[in-house]
């Protein structure tokens, strides 16, 4: 398989383009014959990461790298950054705005879900600064 | 059985019928998008009394047959629009999610 890299610029509170980067990357990789498992995996990561960006990291962009044997998104945002991460990662807590909750939002299993449906999952924060956030996915 | 038909049966106003009429083989229950992400199954009808339009994100990214809004809540227009674009058949229900569970149980 060839290397592929895609770009995606996430807009920052506009709920309504919100999952529009997870379903090109669901086209690119049934285009490139990835595995159905795999395509869940990297579908339900990459939505998890869209809307924590749109939620809480007010914008930002989705970076995306195939190779041969692993698929790496990566989330860059200048948001607030995580407080507590390992507190984020627990299922059920959340800070999502009222406005979100009502959307569908805010079940608190953002960050769980990636961890739960990728290979490795690292996140990388400082306050007032920003998050990144690394998923990767092993295509075999 | 087929999206359209569990849709006659059950007396379900259509909002869009998708160009594909998908084959109905589960039925999931759930308002909370991350867990509708997580557990629906590819070829559920999907029950919910979300009507925004990140519902349509939620069932081209797990392959869900259909979406039913219930409850009597009403597609919003974003919804609508983006669900003729994309291929997802919408169906709307004065029913609750339970009573329709229960006889989509009976039918598929």
């Amino acid at each position: 398989m060839p290397n592929v890299k895609l770009h995606y610029d996430i807009d920052g509170n506009d709920f309504t383009v919100a999952g529009q980067a997870s379903s090109n990357l669901k086209k690119v990789l049934k285009q490139l014959g990835v595995s159905t498992e795999v395509i869940r995996k990297a579908a339900i990561s990459m939505y998890e990461g869209e809307i924590n960006t749109v939620i809480h990291g007010k914008g930002g962009a989705a970076d995306v790298e195939i190779s041969t044997d692993k698929l790496i998104i990566t989330f860059t945002d200048h948001g607030p950054g995580i407080k507590d991460i390992s507190q984020a990662m627990q299922e059920g807590f959340s800070t999502a705005t009222d406005e979100a909750r009502e959307l569908g939002f805010g079940a608190g299993m953002g960050l769980p879900n990636m961890k739960k449906y990728s290979d490795a999952l690292n996140i990388s924060s400082v306050l007032g600064e920003g998050t990144t956030v690394e998923i990767i996915i092993h295509l075999t | 059985m087929l999206a359209s038909e569990l849709a006659k049966t059950l007396g379900l106003e259509t909002v869009n019928a998708g160009e594909t009429d998908n084959e109905v083989t589960g039925c999931y229950i759930g308002d909370m998008l991350s867990v509708v992400m997580s557990r629906a199954e590819e070829g559920d009808i999907w029950l919910t009394v979300q009507a925004n339009v990140n519902i349509d994100a939620v069932a081209v990214l797990t392959g869900i047959s259909a979406i039913v809004i219930v409850e009597g809540m009403k597609a919003d227009e974003d919804t609508v629009a983006k669900a003729k674009a994309q291929d997802i058949t919408i169906y709307q229900s004065d029913d609750t999610a339970y009573a329709l569970a229960c006889k989509i149980s009976e039918l598929i």
